[in-house]
């Protein structure tokens, strides 16, 4: 198994299977009385975030928890070395001095896990970074739909909304690439770079064109501060050309998944009704995105020395 | 006195004269007494067989962060960096702290200049107070100062407001100026982390589109046929403001530019792992881009290849690629690069080359003493082994930052001797000690 997690580049489809295989093996341990498993005692894993995070890095905690490695939260906020004017370098290595085993890493500039990855002897795990990648989250999501369709050769999968300051859209579309879905990107020219052809992705304008042949519709999250770049009028016009509302999800196939990454804005690129449709698989990525990230501290902290019990 | 040196069985290579001949050199108090095949008299004789004799490179285009930035290098550091490189004449940028936007401070940067004593450090202005593009710099009086300004830019900074870009070379008109324009559109460029295309979509860095570079260029080409003002590019780094300078000249208007080495032999490539070493401002391009300056440099559209020296202290340059600053060094890898780049593909000629490093920059300049070896010239000499191979280790840099991204990098050609008014500044690749403090 690879030694750092930066980027879905890195994984091939077969890994990928190994990752999501692990992960189903590991869910059946959150539905125990007692949800822990021994194999990371002893180790420490740091969650580094740079950015606010609730659900990754809360998910990130627990992963690490109920395989019983130490976790240490470090926060770079007003409380932390680094608004005293601590370097992202000076702080890896002070986490490298402290010996810690893995380093969870959440942080607004493109680029930094990389980076990070090259000053520290310890795993780095990118949680995501600027408008790069975001690995785990695209894991979690291929993980989500595997188990509704199995396989995923042919499947139409759309993602919609700004793929251009996206990690997300970045790290799925290489997931469900090399997994072999048909992907599409949808929005407008303003917020989809037109290079993302070379992604192996079709680009669409249009939503109502492309909603009848999915399998899965994806929304992104359009953070409010696009509008006041002019990269669209309004939140309203964003919602009525390229929202995901009951109208337009009354189109959508009979088993067509309805997917975001979370934090939603409802009412904008989702209505508050159809995020609540039972086809909407919203929470369920929550839930696996746990396993998920337990599959993924396993596989590259302890994999081989012990077995699941 | 400075002595007397016979440089002898050099191939000696000067576009000024179209020379590209076996002969000696003989430097006698500061000036080239005479040039011919076997020559002696009462001279230390250096054996330059093997190497080429050329005149000492010209740097339309240096950072030498003095004053404001000592930390990162000095006017004695740059020069001696500038010798290490070969160059007898660096053209130091006004975007300092303060910024060179008066008399007092261009004085200030001549005077150091001469003090160090290595090259001729040769200021240029601003043209705005504070280089804030709204009030002009008191451009005539830096004009007639000791300093004697020919060169006035913004760089750092593209000139936003079409209507100063255009009272600037009108007024400069009256001196003889030049305005060298660093070509930014800022509103296009905001945020803008490195070149807008492929590996920027895939890296996540907010994009500078070659727009940005040429919309800029192509005003200042119309306000240069408007206004008669002598108009120079600075870095320029696309295909398009490369095909925008070609038809201007073709057209008559006074326009000249310059490409940096880094824009030649890189492309954006070399952001692939977030080496904040290779951030540039302007963005290291496409291979298409790349391409087209190297074409530039050939058939003479691109006059001359600037270093864009630009040094940055460690701990700015060692941190997040978003949050480090662009800029590299470039005086020592300069001659490096354009010898593995340009001449041994087979791109340029030496002649060419030579032309391109120093006899047409100084006449950019107006510099009577540099970029030519006729008899009766100031001794300003270079001397470098264009076949011997050697691989940059940023510590040994003269200059005092290392923010290179060629470490590790094997070059072609390397510099060793370097005179400058007759006086060795440079022998067997080591800058003089005991010149500077």
């Amino acid at each position: 198994m690879i030694k750092h997690l930066l980027s879905m580049d890195q994984l091939s489809a077969d890994e990928i299977t190994t990752v999501l295989d692990t992960a189903d093996s590991l869910r059946q341990v959150t539905d125990r009385p007692i949800k822990k498993l021994p194999t990371l005692r002893g180790r420490t894993v740091c969650n580094l975030f740079y950015e606010a995070s609730t659900r990754t890095r809360i998910s990130f905690e627990l992963a690490a928890k109920r395989l019983s490695a130490d976790v240490i939260n470090f926060s770079a906020d007003s409380k932390s070395s680094v608004a005293k004017g601590e370097s992202f370098k000076d702080t890896a290595w002070t986490l490298e001095a402290m010996g810690v085993d893995a380093i969870v890493v959440r942080h607004g500039s493109s680029g930094a896990p990389l980076q990070l990855s090259k000053w520290v002897k310890a795993s780095v795990l990118n949680a995501g970074d600027g408008q790069h990648e975001h690995p785990t989250q695209a894991l979690l999501d291929l993980f989500s739909i595997r188990e509704h369709f199995k396989e995923f050769d042919g499947l139409n999968v759309a993602i919609v909304g700004d793929v251009l300051h996206s990690r997300v859209a970045r790290s799925n579309v290489k997931g469900l690439v090399t997994m072999g879905a048909n992907v599409t990107l949808v929005g407008p020219p303003t917020l989809i770079p037109p290079q993302a052809k070379g992604w192996g992705a079709e680009i669409s304008h249009d939503l109502d064109a492309v909603l009848e042949d999915l399998d899965v519709v994806y929304l992104l999250r359009v953070q409010k501060e696009r509008q006041s770049e002019q990269l669209f009028p309004s939140l309203r016009e964003y919602a009525s050309v390229w929202g995901l509302d009951a109208r337009r999800a009354t189109r959508l196939k009979r088993d067509a998944l309805i997917m975001h990454p979370g934090p939603m804005n409802r009412g904008v690129e989702i209505a508050a009704d159809v995020s609540e449709y039972p086809r909407s698989i919203i929470l369920d990525q929550v839930t696996n995105g746990l396993a998920v990230r337990m599959s993924l501290l396993y596989l590259m902290l302890g994999g081989t020395e012990e077995v699941a019990a | 006195m400075s002595g007397s040196f016979l440089l002898r069985g050099g191939r000696v290579v000067d576009p000024s004269t179209g020379t590209d001949e076996t002969a000696d050199v003989l430097i006698r108090d500061g000036r080239i007494e005479a040039v011919g095949a076997g020559l002696s008299g009462d001279a230390e004789v250096v054996d330059c067989s093997g190497l080429v004799v050329a005149p000492g490179f010209v740097d339309l285009h240096t950072h030498v962060r003095e004053p404001g930035r000592e930390d990162e290098e000095t006017i004695a550091t740059a020069s001696a960096a500038a010798a290490a490189g070969g160059f007898t004449a660096i053209c130091a940028m006004p975007n300092t702290d303060p910024v060179a936007d008066n008399a007092a401070i261009v004085e200030k940067v001549w005077a150091l200049g001469r003090e160090a004593g290595l090259v001729d450090v040769i200021p240029a202005g601003a043209l705005s107070k504070g280089q804030r593009g709204e009030k002009m710099a008191d451009i005539g009086e830096m004009v007639r100062s000791q300093a004697r300004v020919r060169l006035f830019t913004d760089d750092g900074h593209g000139v936003q407001n079409a209507l100063f870009a255009r009272r600037a070379m009108e007024y400069l008109v009256a001196f003889d100026g030049i305005y060298a324009e660093h070509c930014e559109d800022e509103a296009l460029a905001a945020g803008g982390q490195m070149h807008e295309g492929e590996r920027s979509a895939a890296l996540g860095l907010r994009g500078i589109p070659a727009e940005a570079e040429e919309l800029m260029a192509a005003r200042d080409i119309a306000l240069a046929r408007l206004t008669g003002c002598r108009l120079h590019l600075l870095h320029i780094s696309t295909a398009g403001t490369v095909e925008l300078v070609r038809r201007a000249k073709a057209e008559g208007v006074a326009v000249t530019c310059e490409a940096t080495p880094h824009h030649f032999s890189l492309t954006d490539a070399a952001l692939d792992e977030y080496d904040p070493n290779a951030k540039v401002n302007p963005p290291l391009r496409s291979e298409s881009d790349r391409a087209a300056i190297v074409a530039g440099l050939v058939d003479g559209t691109i006059d001359a290849i600037a270093t864009d020296h630009a040094p940055h202290a460690l701990e700015e340059k060692d941190v997040e690629f978003q949050y480090a600053p662009p800029g590299l060094v470039g005086l020592e890898t300069a001659l490096g690069l354009a010898l593995t780049h340009l001449v041994a593909p087979g791109h340029l000629s030496l002649l060419a080359l030579v032309d391109r490093l120093s006899t047409t920059p100084a006449r950019i300049l107006g510099l009577e003493g540099q970029g030519r070896l006729s008899v009766e010239a100031t001794a300003n000499v270079v001397v470098f082994d264009p076949n011997a191979t050697w691989t940059v280790d940023p510590q040994a840099l003269s200059s005092r930052s290392k923010n290179t991204p060629f470490g590790g990098r094997t070059l072609t050609g390397r510099v060793v001797h370097t005179f400058y008014r007759g006086r060795p500044t440079v022998t067997d690749g080591a800058v003089k000690a005991g010149v500077m403090v």
